[in-house]
């Protein structure tokens, strides 16, 4: 199991990588997506996979009873799943206004910041 | 007692949430951000004084004790940072009171400009590393929406590359927080640092040291990480560059000096060599780019990239003078830079551009203001009685002390190099007479809000100046910063209470 996992990270990255290296801009999010669902899934396979039960103190008890499951990296993973959605949502939005202003999607036209000679308007 | 800890980040966020409910009354929503980064610079150095005299303050949030809760940390150069970024925020919110659009202020301006202070000093004070990235992101979402508040074409393009490098930098740190957890069992910085001292696998440890270094290192931009930084820190109101100048790449330093001072300091002779020659390669890269420009803030902008090698350098050298020296450029850094685009902004507005080209006789209309630009300007360049001279004499010295020579060439070469930049902005924009045809193309000045703009500016300068001329207390602070750094120990002890 970590064996797939793992191999699903790795093409993960490298599919994230590969997208956002593309010239339109709307792959850049998709990029980021998969970037983001990579690192999740690394998290979650470096901090062990169990099949423990879950890590909850019984009523009656005062201390866990091992083995349980770690409940940190899911908490970790949940935390990192809300920050990136809100980071995408304004991605989103960013990159329909650059569409807007620009009017291309092509990434290798976006070069008014990169010119010397360029005014900024 | 320790609530001192936890006030510069509730006083932002108190700030924040307030001038959120005064979303239409943008004359209470500017007096409430005076108070607040007023306040948060008050209590920073409240802090800074109780830590020097009594070492190390730790909360844990919530009571729940170290390892298992988070912990905020107060160390030497915690304080330091976190009292800087309030006297940056305390400026620029001043500034920001004549010369901030009303277009900007109506989309939330102020609000945003506290919550990216509190993602700064939350990055600053917190000891979990899972938290530091959360800390991170706090900061980039504000400075996304503040980069690209406005709208034009040009600040639309820089927030993309922006947000781009960023948020990849953000995938890499959080990757390397999972490999760290997967390895250790603990996100605490204290704990991480003495259970990867008994792991047997050094190979690991290095790849998850250049992992970090890389997302770190895009953040500080350093070189070959520093593309997106020239590409839009010259396009929001100078208000908004100055607050990123001043602080959002020093974060990035900060996690650096904390990271491979405390957790990654077994394998110095590796990590520490690649550093020192990254930040060698960073001054050339920084000034050489900074040459080929003729856009005020552009020129500025790069010498931010070119500085941070010199902040780095102290860290690849490794030994308490140099990174005592590093704390001190830092210091140094944040107070200039912020002020050089304060100043920017205040040059734009009476000579109506930031292309040198088209600007000029700044020297004849604005005498005060060529003062007031050529104090930080000369204290970048490093010429005493400066700060910015006492920062590279401790570099230089603390290079000469190990032998590293070709660092300390590179440092005093790029330092000419920097002087030659600031003369050719006080040539273009402030000696020549005013072009032929330029039209100014901002709203007319009134003396009031010009008044405005200097009272900042003309705090930062006299701050310069002070730190140049009595050098020596601030040097002792750095020197203490430096051993506290050099000494996890006692950094551990405090989080951990003398646990394993």
């Amino acid at each position: 199991m970590e064996l797939i996992l793992a191999v699903v990270t790795g093409g993960l990255f490298a599919a994230g990588l590969y997208t956002i290296l593309r010239r339109s801009i709307i792959r850049i999010a998709i990029g980021l997506v998969l970037l983001g669902h990579a690192a999740n899934l690394l998290i979650f396979t470096a901090a062990r996979l169990t099949r423990y039960r879950a890590p909850i103190i019984a009523g009656d008890a005062d201390t866990l009873v091992q083995p349980a499951a770690d409940p940190l990296p899911q908490a970790v993973i949940l935390t990192a799943i809300v920050i990136s959605f809100g980071v995408l949502v304004f991605a989103l939005v960013l990159i329909r206004r650059v569409y807007q202003v620009v009017g291309t999607d092509d990434a290798d036209e976006l070069t008014t910041t990169d010119r010397p000679e360029s005014q900024a308007k | 007692m320790n609530e001192l800890v936890v006030l510069p980040l509730v006083i932002p966020l108190v700030a924040a949430g307030a001038s959120l409910l005064f979303w239409g009354r943008r004359r209470v929503q500017r007096w409430l951000a005076v108070i607040g980064t007023g306040g948060q610079l008050a209590v920073a150095i409240a802090l800074l004084l109780q830590v020097r005299a009594e070492g190390i303050l730790v909360v844990e949030v919530g009571n729940w004790p170290a390892p298992f809760g988070i912990v905020l940390v107060a160390d030497l150069l915690s304080s330091i940072m976190v009292v800087l970024t309030g006297l940056i925020g305390f400026a620029v919110a001043l500034y920001s009171l004549g010369t901030v659009e009303a277009r900007h202020e109506a989309f939330g301006y102020f609000p945003l400009v506290q919550i990216l202070l509190l993602g700064v000093c939350g990055a600053f004070l917190t000891g979990d590393i899972f938290n530091l990235y959360v800390w991170f992101e706090v900061m980039l979402i504000a400075s996304f929406v503040l980069l690209a508040l406005g709208g034009r074409r040009s600040q639309i393009e820089g927030a993309l590359k922006y947000v781009t490098l960023n948020l990849l930098a953000s995938v890499l740190f959080l990757s390397a927080v999972g490999v760290l957890y997967g390895m250790t069992g603990t996100l605490n910085m204290a704990d991480l640092a003495i259970r990867l001292d008994a792991l047997p696998s050094p190979g690991l440890q290095t790849a998850l040291a250049m992992l970090l270094l890389v997302a770190f290192g895009i953040k500080a931009a350093i070189f070959p990480l520093f593309f997106w930084l020239p590409a839009s820190y010259h396009t929001p109101p100078a208000a908004v560059s100055a607050l990123f100048a001043g602080l959002l790449t020093k974060v990035g330093v900060y996690a650096m000096l904390r990271v491979f001072t405390l957790i990654f300091d077994n394998d110095a002779g590796f990590t520490h060599t690649l550093i020192l020659a990254l930040a060698g390669l960073t001054m050339i890269t920084g000034v050489l780019g900074a040459l080929a420009q003729q856009e005020f803030r552009r020129i500025l902008s790069f010498h931010i990239v070119s500085q941070i090698g010199y902040m780095i350098m102290g860290l690849g050298l490794f030994t308490p003078l140099a990174l005592a020296a590093s704390i001190f450029y830092v210091i140094h850094h944040i107070i200039v830079k912020a002020n050089l685009f304060l100043v920017s902004g205040v040059a734009r507005r009476i000579s109506g551009s930031y292309e040198l080209s088209r600007s000029g006789g700044l020297y004849s209309d604005a005498p005060g203001l060529a003062v007031l630009f050529l104090i930080p300007a000369l204290s970048l360049a490093g010429m005493p009685p400066l700060s910015g001279f006492l920062a590279k004499l401790g570099l230089v010295t603390a290079g000469l002390d190990v032998g590293a020579y070709w660092i300390v060439a590179v440092a005093l070469s790029v330092s000419l190099l920097t002087l030659w930049s600031m003369a050719k902005i006080w040539q273009e924009a402030f000696w020549k007479p005013l072009p032929e045809g330029s039209a100014t193309d901002a709203a007319p000045l009134n003396a009031w809000s010009v008044r405005q703009m200097l009272v900042p500016i003309t705090m930062l300068g006299a701050i310069t100046v002070s730190i140049g001329l009595l050098g020596q207390p601030i040097f002792d602070l750095a020197l203490d910063a430096a051993e506290q750094l050099l000494e996890p120990g006692h950094y551990i002890e405090a989080v951990l209470g003398g646990r394993p």
